[in-house]
């Protein structure tokens, strides 16, 4: 009998009739892991040490789930997947792991990440690339790549996650399963190595709207460690789903999802989007008001720009913290300016390093107005245009990506600049900290493919809702990731 | 030098020690001599720590910020200033910057300098945290993280003074004023206190009004005792005129320097074309804040009246001399208990004169605080008015004095327990003055002859009451009854 390919509602059921242990649970997750490793290369560290936990009337107690290498994990190694952190040993547990811990939940991993979260691929990690369970050939976006490839693989119904650009999002996309980022603020930071604090979330990869919001439940809370977190304890985001969405009022972007847009569309993108339409239509289908909405093209454009300025240059400061001398491997040298320096260099990768140093010149005195300010502001008006639609509709519905997961060997992709804000949109999610799930929406090439909702502020229980409705009126919920090429 | 006028900036950094843990940490605010033993993973800068503000730390900002007559923003923001240095852990500070504004801007302090009222101009005042404190060996470094993240004040004057000797007045009202308000001990000798000056020099005959007329700037740093400040602003404008003198001083470009004790020099370290660009922005994870009227109201209320305006009233509504109201204002709780004195109904002169002889006199021997003896303000009245009613005589009342503190008593029980009291019936003292000239009516002749047997009459009455007789009134009736015969 398998287990881990269950949800959470079902395996709690089983452990609470006695028809399985903990221990087995956590037994056939261990399992899973190292065969998964083997092949996806996912995880950092596997905790084969790993003790059950009591069964008590917490959906999560007793249930194995992953953590992403970038929440701090008390005794257990945390590296961000990156050299520089690569024997790090925090003595203290991210708050968000710490409400896990208090649920009854059992961490059986950690999983690989772009460097420290600076990456949309999973091939950026220091322990190497993460290979994508449905196609080996594949990349599972990033950063969260390993808990999405894990979740996908059937590993355990769950593993967190980190978004700051759309790294919950995009990666549960490409796998085929659910990602959630809720409200900026819900879900306490505390403990999660920091990219760009204005962006960044904490989340959840699960294999269904309901799981997300279980382990989002006992995830959030107000943090008297993390100042942008709030009181969400009258929010009780499991029991509020209910399904019943009629009347609900959807908008769709045409700037971005009619394929008249691209008038070099590939065969990918074009059923990518024909895809979506379906969706629309099931939307229709349950009662809920779908419109076409137009936004302004050059501010589209303008968003991927808006991100990489204000991303890098709040990780370039927020990542000075490392530095070799109270953590990580110390370098060497003469001087601490000539050790710090040989840390960095050895330390990071290429991509990072590039990233710093384009944070470090939209900081500087003479660009910063021109660069990091205008960013800000562009930032702003996207916001805002969020939340005018936010006005009339109860949540944007919207493709994501331009199609299934790309290749690890990127000559094999179509390069299309038209799709640019086709694939970044989810970004604005981060700029506005909406709340923002991705739910498979079906398959091209036999690879899946997904959409998104994201709602205003703290309606995350709204943007759940649409989510778990249109989820089950289509096919694609709890899919284990097999094989296909 | 009459050839030169001298334009003087302040920087002052003034620990605030009144508060129970730091500016961003829970971390006791306390100094102590164990290293690295007030500490939290945020002093540090683990990977996912977050600062947190102290709302308690902000209110003694802002009362300082009041306190110099500045303005207050609206909404309280904090700054990254990103640098890399070890005792910088986070690789950044969290402070204030000019844009949004610090919490206070363009505020002004009138302060005496030699019997003297100056004003000068304060450009900001802003709350930041404090860096570690490292010591350097020849072979390696000491960090202490005590010191990290403590809440620091740094004010920054206009170039409004002129000589050393207003400089430091000005640091010496400031101190005050910290002090007076509960805001630090501003002690400099646990390095609570450190300035960096400004010092440049131009030609007397030019309009000062006029910035294009001013010389080139200097910044000396880490000036770190009100000595130091004037020895380096001294050996400082020497070095400018002497090079004014010898043609240099045109090719003197803008740099900042620093104070060497030992040399009693000034240091070049570096020039302005390698000023550090610090990067400044919001600092993401503290949302701005609103500071309401309320607020402002309640701190406003906190404010004690000062040593200056307290000094003023003492000497112009008490006419006290220059030299006892400057002793009585310079510790707040000194000032504090002889103000009581005076509402309890002492008389000002009097209640001076104690305070500035008998009682700072006890303290100073005993390096005791005023807040450590069981004397009150209540007890000194009682002590002074058992004087002026003819109780005990003021020979006695010294003993009371120092019974009072040593015995843990009240003057009235002192008295009445020792027996001491002022022997002021004129019968009983006409008698003994009769009893004692009867026995030695030799000596009236003596003092027809015009020599002196007054002092021999008084101490024969002291000795026969043991000391209580009113000496006022033993002295009238002994004259009295010499003149009868």
């Amino acid at each position: 009998m398998e287990y881990m390919n269950k949800t959470i509602e079902e395996l709690h059921e089983l452990l609470k009739s006695g028809k399985v242990t903990s221990k087995e649970l956590i037994n056939e997750s261990l399992e899973r892991s190292h065969e998964i490793q083997e092949k996806c290369n996912a995880f950092v560290t596997i905790m084969d040490d790993a003790k059950e936990t009591n069964v008590t009337d917490n959906l999560l107690s007793g249930i194995p789930y992953g953590i992403k290498d970038n929440y701090s994990t008390k005794g257990i190694l945390s590296t961000g997947s990156s050299n520089t952190l690569k024997d790090y040993i925090p003595f203290f547990n991210a708050t968000a792991i710490e409400n896990l811990d208090k649920s009854g939940a059992v961490p059986v991993n950690k999983t690989v990440m772009d460097e420290f979260g600076m990456g949309g691929t999973g091939t950026t990690g220091h322990t190497g690339i993460v290979r994508n369970p449905w196609d080996l050939s594949r990349m599972c976006a990033g950063s969260s790549a390993g808990s999405a490839c894990a979740v996908a693989a059937g590993v355990y119904p769950y593993a967190t996650g980190s978004d700051t650009g759309d790294s919950i999002r995009k990666p549960a996309a490409y796998c085929g399963i659910v990602g959630y980022k809720p409200t900026y603020g819900m879900i306490s930071r505390y403990g999660l190595f920091a990219f760009a604090s204005s962006l960044d979330h904490c989340g959840v990869l699960t294999r269904s709207v309901k799981d997300a919001a279980i382990v989002v439940d006992n995830m959030k809370g107000i943090d008297k460690n993390d100042m942008t977190t709030w009181d969400s304890s009258n929010m009780h985001l499991y029991d509020s789903i209910d399904g019943k969405v009629t009347g609900k009022k959807l908008c769709y972007i045409k700037e971005l999802c009619d394929i008249n847009m691209y008038p070099n569309a590939s065969n990918e993108l074009k059923e990518h989007l024909s895809n979506f339409n379906k969706a629309l239509d099931k939307c229709k289908s349950l009662g809920m008001e779908v419109c076409e909405v137009s936004i302004d093209k050059t501010l589209l454009n303008a968003l991927a720009s808006v991100y990489v300025v204000i991303s890098c240059a709040e990780a370039t400061s927020n990542m000075s913290n490392l530095t070799g001398f109270i953590f990580g491997p110390r370098g060497e040298g003469n001087n601490y300016i000539d050790m710090m320096k040989d840390y960095r260099t050895r330390g990071f990768s290429p991509l990072i390093k590039r990233r710093f140093i384009i944070g470090s010149y939209v900081l500087q005195a003479q660009n910063k107005d021109r660069y990091f300010h205008n960013a800000q502001r562009v930032r702003r008006l996207l916001v805002d245009e969020w939340n005018k639609l936010f006005e009339e509709f109860d949540a944007v519905i919207l493709p994501v990506g331009s199609g299934p997961a790309k290749h690890l060997d990127g000559s094999l992709d179509i390069l299309d600049s038209n799709t640019t804000a086709l694939e970044e949109h989810l970004q604005v999610g981060n700029f506005g900290g909406f709340p923002s799930i991705t739910i498979p929406d079906g398959f091209v090439d036999n690879l899946p493919v997904a959409l998104n909702i994201t709602g205003k502020c703290y309606d995350d229980i709204n943007v759940l809702n649409i989510a778990y409705a249109l989820e089950e009126a289509m096919d694609y919920k709890n899919k284990i990731a097999k094989e296909v090429k | 030098m009459d050839k030169y006028k001298v334009l003087i900036g302040l920087e002052m950094h003034c620990e605030i020690s009144e508060t129970n843990t730091k500016v961003f940490s829970s971390a006791a605010n306390t100094y102590t001599d164990i290293p690295n033993s007030n500490i939290r993973p945020v002093d540090m800068g683990f990977p996912g720590t977050l600062p947190v503000v102290n709302k308690m730390a902000v209110e003694k900002a802002l009362m300082a910020s009041i306190a110099l007559n500045c303005k207050q923003p609206e909404y309280i923001y904090f700054e990254r200033k990103n640098y890399y240095y070890p005792d910088l852990p986070k690789g950044f500070q969290i402070t204030q910057e000019t844009k949004p504004a610090p919490v206070g801007i363009y505020g002004e302090l009138k302060y005496e300098v030699n019997s003297e009222i100056k004003k000068v101009r304060i450009n900001n005042i802003h709350l930041e945290e404090d860096a570690a404190s490292s010591d350097h060996y020849s072979k390696y470094s000491t960090i202490n993280y005590n010191r990290a993240g403590v809440p620091l004040l740094e004010l920054v004057t206009y170039p409004d003074f002129r000589n050393a000797d207003e400089a430091v007045a000005f640091l010496e009202a400031m101190r005050s004023i910290y002090q007076y308000a509960g805001i630090s001990e501003a002690d400099s000798r646990k390095g609570q206190i450190r300035c960096d000056v400004n010092v440049s020099i131009m030609d007397s005959s030019l309009d000062e009004a006029k910035e294009e007329n001013w010389g080139t700037k200097v910044e000396i740093k880490n000036v770190n005792s009100f000595g130091g400040v004037r020895d380096a602003i001294n050996y400082e404008i020497e070095r400018q005129i002497e090079l004014k003198r010898t043609g240099q001083y045109d090719s003197m470009e803008q740099q900042t320097r620093r104070w060497d004790e030992e040399s009693m020099s000034t240091i070049y370290m570096r020039s302005k074309v390698d000023a550090i660009d610090y990067k400044y922005f919001v600092e993401p994870n503290i949302p701005k804040f609103k500071i309401s009227s309320e607020w402002i109201e309640k701190i406003k209320s906190m404010i004690p009246v000062f040593a200056l305006e307290r000094k003023e009233k003492y000497i112009n509504e008490y006419g006290l001399s220059n030299y006892d109201a400057t002793i009585l204002v310079k510790e707040k709780s000194i000032s504090d208990f002889y103000d009581e004195t005076i509402f309890l109904g002492a008389d000002p002169k009097l209640s001076s004169n104690w305070m500035t002889t008998m009682v700072l006199g006890y303290l100073n021997k005993h390096e005791l605080n005023i807040s450590d003896i069981y004397l009150t303000p209540k007890m000194l009245v009682d002590i002074i008015k058992m004087i002026e009613e003819g109780k005990i005589s003021s020979k006695q009342s010294k003993d009371v004095f120092y019974k009072v503190i040593e015995d843990e008593k009240e003057p009235s029980k002192v008295v009445s327990e020792s027996g001491m009291k002022q022997i002021g019936d004129e019968d009983t003292i006409r008698k003994i003055v009769v009893e004692v000239i009867e026995a030695h009516l030799e000596l009236i002749e003596d003092y027809r002859k015009g020599k002196n047997v007054f002092d021999f009459f008084v101490g024969q009455v002291m000795k026969a009451t043991r000391g209580q007789a009113n000496p006022g009134i033993t002295a009238r009736i002994i004259k009295e009854e010499i003149d009868k015969r």
